[in-house]
């Protein structure tokens, strides 16, 4: 016992660090898992549609009401979206200040087309009578869609106010890091949309 | 006249003078106290010249430590409201017997019971867990603070703000009288139309957003911010269990706030997911609310466990027996925690095999809980056991929590749940495992991390007295509930025809105020300790032989916790440390770099509270107001990019010599 | 080794002794036979558990007092943290506990799912060739128990007899939230969902008058949701029944529609006759006129919906908001305006009789269910003593 102790001595470890300890930057693991515990909420609210999916209450179907090409043309806008957003980061690696705004821009036009289409085709499903309260398989519709589109609808005024700072600043590291973090969140609301044309609309009409 | 009256209306929504409960003595009384008594602190804080202090130093601060420390001050605070409810009901069920009322009305009474639970669990419990494991965690793993110190700070308002709402309905209109998960069709606009379900959702949802949060930065900050040389396998175990435990807080309050979202669109809108008409399945919020509350009660006794390993170690002078699988344990359990949660309804008339399937999974939770007991059992072997107060509260613990274990084990066989489930038995049970063992761990944490907090010991005398009145109150109390469960009595009853249970329920409320006198000795303790903190004053940082990296630095530590970033070779880091001659930096230190304050965090909880209270009462422009100014703050915020700053190397220099000096005169 | 078998043959016989003794712990001496199942079920595996539970009891005293620190002669070994062979025994032991205890759930689970009929009368019995099982239709009110005898075309409230030793076969709905249909002596309780059927098999072996509530909050007049449940002898059964037919009035869609608003403390009474589908109606929330059924509305859905043109059924399928805007005398509760959704509140007030001292105690509801029926004298709102109700019932 001793000896072990002693022997230890000797050889005696640093046990602290002289020099400044930086761990590595932990934004990028924090906004993914702010990002995973936003899938949950979707995930139930999948769920929510996959159990009352069915429940028209004896009124409207999704094959009576949902009007494909339009959601098609929507969902194209969210994929450009998507796809612009990408140039812009591609733009904002090249340290290119005035291309990535004007990228970011070409992105947030897109999202509020696809925002205005899903208002449209929403205003037009309630003036037929099929609102939210007239069964629980529009209930879920109306809140998983809509859900979706209030995150768009945050993503604009966070992608606005992001492009202010980078006009004000440039592409300094904090905005580089905020550029990043919402191009997660709009990929995600892409990813999710998929979910949401396929299983929602797709599977709804066809299925 | 119209016009005035919808002009009103317009204004204050629903609210009326007759939402003030002034009709109620109980309620009146209670303001009055309340009120005095605020008056009286904020008189005080006033006459002191306190509320700059307080600002800078407290509610602005992010540092971990300082909001650990008010999460814990939040939970007590709570503690507090929470057992007058308790006591109100064992009082209420202790004379309510042949034909007497007893003094609670069912519409008082079924908010007190409501109420009771929600504010135990999510602004007692939580809060408390949450404060420990923000002071501790960034301690254990040698880190100066978490990693999104300015979250830390939101999420801690945001629970506040929870609490407050909660609170406030204690005031105006009512709370829900719907039971603690408030269970569609019953919490609907239908059939609870007034302003309880909807302070019972705005208060959890509030609160929520700061538990998610405050989870997402502690994985992050384990995670990422670790003293080199920790890998995860030479964590403390209470690092271990906070981790797992804030997973499950990341994986599992996004559901409850999911199922609360869509109960309210059911109260606002009028949309038909719980509802019976219409297509709506009031069994999916049940699987819902669920799939979050089986969770929730392993997010509080987790790291109940992880404080029992590091008592259990220190006390008896020796590493924990088998860390492996004591982590293992702690995974396992965190997995199947997710695959239990029909055990809570077997009774709703699921098939068989489904009801099979979930009493067997549940049933598998116990072969890791059992590990780990006997994890215990075995660092007391052949230990050296100091009867400090954290130890006893630890033996208590493993004595009364294997009995609720049992309970539980019993109430997971789904026939044998047909007869206990609802049942005063289940109340027992479920009170058995919270108090003795999630509130047992809390107070074996406060009493073991006090000195590092403040620097000074917590007095032992009433330390002890606190114990025994909890234990012994612990088993008056609940005993005879496991009694009358078996006799067929059910939970949430506010009146008794049958004259026989009277003896039961007045033992059981007798055992309820002798835990009242333990929450009063331990508030005693806290008194006389400060009282006596030159005698009980530590000027080691480390009063107990402890284990871990906390005990490295001072008591109370510097703001930036480490002068140097320890470096990690073995378990028991500190103990490692001392055994082969660790000796403490005099010199050389450099500025470090720490967040600045914020008031942000706290403006963006109040405008919350307004916004709930708009929304409650159906004051829309109020709660319309308050979103905007919410967003306009926060996107505010973001436009400050000078969040950070140098504590010169002086003032660290300054700081260490203090303690060079204070560690010479000891010696 | 034998003396860990009489210890725990000595708590096999300690158990049963202590629910026998003193206090009537009705769950561990239950008079009918699933219940009676369900009561071995918690003595097989609280005993499963004791073999567990007890040793590391004992051992947490022994080696707290063992190894306290002013014990010098106890062994102190800091650096011993391990052992494989203990790891596996304290891994494996609760496990060798879980299968055990697994495998009976398993098979009990079945065995006693409370939709399977049943194949005994009780341990020794089966079932007798000839007996024709008693079916009871049970709808949890708020905050009574109504009880359809479909077999005799009788129903009847807050009171339910059945004759021992005749397997009973429960159909259980609700008309508004969720309750659970529980008597402690018969069998283990289940859950009455409003628009669900639930099901439950049991028999009683004893006569006697035994307790029934409901187990699941439901409200206000929650607390006095309950019943009086006999076991009668056959004849005794066909009195019963003669009785209720000779002293109840017709139960009529509109007296259910009364009877079905929300009232706590109800008396019993009787029903000599009963509409026809009158349950079904219930279950399938139509019992109002001009209601579409739910059974009509699923079958809509499964044909794919009732199109874009279809807004009349939503009207028709409104059930929630049924009581909107009825009882509304004194002031309102607090907060208790109509909410968002523009639906009315169902009732603001506590229900009748829960909140005796802050309203009237008659209305003109209440009045109405009073009339012909067979029990004077009860005073309304006032707590009803339970066993004035029941003329001729058997004590046990």
């Amino acid at each position: 016992m001793a000896s072990t102790l002693q022997a230890q001595e000797t050889d005696k470890p640093e046990f602290y660090l002289t020099e400044d300890h930086h761990p590595e930057g932990s934004t990028m693991l924090g906004f993914w898992l702010y990002l995973m515990s936003d899938c949950l909420i979707f995930a139930v609210l999948f769920a929510t549609h996959g159990v009352l999916g069915r429940s028209y209450a004896a009124g409207p179907s999704p094959a009576d009401l949902f009007d494909l090409p339009l959601v098609a043309v929507n969902t194209a806008m969210l994929l450009l979206s998507s796809i612009t957003y990408g140039f812009a980061m591609l733009q904002m690696e090249r340290n290119a200040k005035a291309e990535t705004l004007f990228w970011l821009g070409v992105t947030g036009v897109f999202g509020a087309i696809f925002l205005g289409l899903e208002l449209y085709e929403f205003n037009h499903l309630i003036h037929e009578g099929a609102g939210p309260t007239r069964s629980a398989f529009l209930s879920s519709f109306f809140t998983l869609v809509g859900t979706h589109g209030l995150h768009v609808t945050f993503g604009i005024i966070w992608l606005i106010t992001l492009m202010v700072q980078v006009s004000m600043r440039g592409l300094i590291p904090e905005n580089r890091r905020r550029l990043m973090c919402l191009s997660m969140f709009w990929h995600f609301l892409d990813v999710v949309w998929i979910g949401v044309f396929s299983f929602v609309y797709l599977i709804g009409v066809l299925g | 006249m119209f016009g005035n009256n919808t002009l009103t209306e317009f204004i204050f929504g629903r609210l009326s003078w007759q939402a003030i409960p002034y009709h109620e003595p109980i309620l009146v009384v209670t303001f009055a106290v309340v009120a005095l008594g605020g008056l009286a602190l904020l008189g005080l804080i006033t006459k002191y010249r306190l509320w700059g202090y307080l600002w800078t130093e407290w509610f602005t601060s992010v540092d971990h430590k300082k909001i650990g420390i008010m999460y814990v001050v939040l939970a007590l605070v709570m503690l507090l409201r929470g057992f007058a409810d308790a006591i109100m009901m064992r009082i209420q069920q202790a004379i309510a017997f042949n034909g007497s009322e007893g003094y609670l009305n069912p519409h008082h009474y079924d908010q007190i019971f409501s109420a009771h639970g929600v504010i135990m669990i999510f602004f007692m419990a939580m809060p408390f867990v949450t404060g420990l494991m923000n002071y501790i965690v960034p301690l254990q793993i040698g880190a100066r603070d978490v990693s999104f110190p300015f979250l830390n700070n939101f999420s801690f308002w945001m629970t506040t703000a929870g609490a407050i709402i909660i609170m406030l309905s204690l005031f105006v209109g009512e709370f829900a009288r719907t039971g603690w998960l408030a269970y569609p069709p019953l919490s609907g606009a239908d059939y609870s139309p007034g302003v309880g379900v909807d302070y019972y959702i705005w208060g959890l949802q509030v609160a929520g957003v700061g538990t998610t949060l405050s989870g997402i930065n502690l994985i992050a900050t384990i995670v990422k911010m670790r003293a080199p040389g920790m890998t995860f396998m030479k964590m403390p175990v209470f690092t271990w269990t906070s981790l797992c435990t804030n997973v499950l807080i990341v994986a599992t309050f996004p559901i409850l706030t999911a199922t609360l979202a869509l109960l309210t669109l059911d109260r606002y809108v009028g949309t038909n997911f719980f509802t019976n008409d219409l297509g709506g399945n009031p069994m999916m919020y049940v699987n819902l609310i669920w799939i979050w509350g089986h969770p929730e009660v392993y997010i509080l006794i987790l790291p109940a466990f992880g404080i029992f390993s590091e008592v259990v170690a220190t006390f008896c002078g020796k590493r924990l027996f088998g860390y492996a699988s004591m982590v293992y344990a702690t995974c396992v359990i965190m997995i199947l925690s997710y695959i239990v949660w029909l055990h809570h309804f077997f009774t709703m008339g699921s098939g068989a095999s489904v009801n099979a399937f979930f009493g067997i999974t549940t049933m598998i939770i116990s072969i890791p809980t059992g590990a780990k007991m006997f994890n215990w059992l075995f660092t007391m072997y052949r230990g050296r056991i100091r009867y400090e107060v954290p130890m006893l509260w630890t033996i208590g613990f493993m004595v009364t929590f294997v009995i609720g274990g049992m309970t539980g084990v019993m109430l997971a066989v789904p026939p044998a749940d047909f007869v206990l489930h609802n049942s005063l038995f289940l109340i027992a049970h479920f009170h058995n495992v919270i108090i003795g063992g999630v509130v047992f761990g809390l107070l074996a944490g406060v009493n073991y991390w006090y000195p590092k907090a403040f620097g000074y010991r917590l007095d032992p005398f009433w330390g002890k007295m606190s114990f025994w009145f909890w234990l012994i109150g612990f088993y008056v109390a609940f005993m005879p509930l496991y009694v009358l469960g078996l006799m067929g009595i059910t939970r949430r009853v506010s009146q008794f025809e049958d004259q026989s249970l009277q003896i039961w329920f007045v033992i059981a409320a007798f055992g309820a105020f002798l835990i009242a006198l333990g929450i009063a000795a331990f508030i005693i303790q806290l008194v006389v300790s400060f009282l006596r903190r030159d005698q009980l004053r530590d000027t080691t940082g480390d009063p107990w032989d402890g284990r871990t990296l906390e005990w490295s630095t001072s008591s109370p530590p510097p703001d930036y916790n480490f002068a140097f970033t320890p470096v990690v070779h073995d378990h028991d880091s500190w103990y490692d440390m001392k055994r082969r001659g660790y000796e403490r930096p005099l010199a050389g230190f450099k500025p470090i770099h720490m967040p600045k304050n914020t008031g942000t965090g706290l403006i963006l909880a109040a405008i919350s509270v307004a916004f709930a209270f708009g929304m409650i009462w159906y004051m829309w422009w109020l709660a319309a107001l308050s979103f905007v100014a919410m967003l306009a703050v926060a996107i505010g915020h973001t436009f400050n990019y000078s969040r950070d700053f140098h504590i010169p190397a002086e003032t660290v220099t300054a700081t260490e010599d203090a303690r060079s000096q204070l560690l010479a005169e000891r010696t | 080794m034998q003396s860990l078998f009489k210890f725990v043959g000595r708590l096999f016989l300690f158990l049963p002794a202590l629910a026998l003794t003193g206090c009537n712990m009705v769950v561990m001496s239950p008079s009918g036979d699933i219940a009676a199942q369900q009561r071995d079920l918690i003595v097989v595996s609280t005993v499963l558990m004791l073999l567990i539970i007890v040793p590391v009891i004992i051992l947490t005293l022994f080696f707290a007092w063992r190894y306290r620190h002013s014990n010098e002669s106890a062994p102190y070994d800091p650096e011993w943290h391990h052992s494989t062979r203990l790891e596996v025994v304290i891994w494996s032991a609760p496990l060798a506990i879980i299968i055990a205890l697994g495998a009976v759930t398993w098979i009990s689970t079945h065995k006693l799912d409370p939709y399977r009929p049943l194949d005994r009368l009780d341990a020794e019995r089966a079932i007798p060739a000839e007996t024709k099982p008693l079916t009871v239709e049970v709808v949890a009110l708020d905050w009574k128990w109504l009880f359809f005898y479909p077999d005799y075309g009788i129903a009847t409230v807050n009171e339910m007899a059945a004759p021992v030793d005749v397997p009973i076969n429960f159909k259980i709905t609700a008309s508004s939230v969720m309750n659970s249909f529980y008597v402690p002596a018969l069998a283990g309780m289940i859950y009455a969902m409003p628009g669900m059927q639930t099901k439950l098999h049991a028999v009683i072996n004893k006569e006697g008058a035994y307790d029934g509530l409901s187990s699941n909050y439901s409200g206000d007049g929650f607390s006095h949701m309950r019943f009086k449940f006999h076991g009668l002898q056959q004849a005794g059964f066909d009195q019963w029944v003669a009785r209720v037919k000779t002293q109840g009035t017709a139960l009529s869609r509109d007296a259910y529609l009364k009877l079905e608003k929300p009232s706590a403390k109800e008396p019993v009474r009787y029903f000599a006759s009963v509409e026809d589908g009158l349950f079904n109606a219930i279950l399938n929330m139509c019992a109002r006129p001009g209601q579409m059924c739910m059974s009509e509305m699923m079958h809509i859905d499964m044909a794919g919906g009732g199109g874009t043109e279809s807004h009349d059924s939503r009207s028709r399928l409104e059930y929630d908001n049924r009581h909107a805007g009825e009882v509304s005398h004194g002031a309102a509760s607090p907060g208790a305006t109509f909410p968002a959704t523009g639906n009315p509140a169902r009732s603001p007030e506590p229900a009748e009789g829960v909140d005796a001292p802050h309203q009237p105690s008659q209305t003109p509801i209440q009045q109405d269910m009073h009339e012909g029926h067979a029990t004077p004298g009860s005073a309304p709102g006032g707590p009803a003593a339970p066993q004035m109700n029941q003329p001729g019932a058997t004590q046990p």
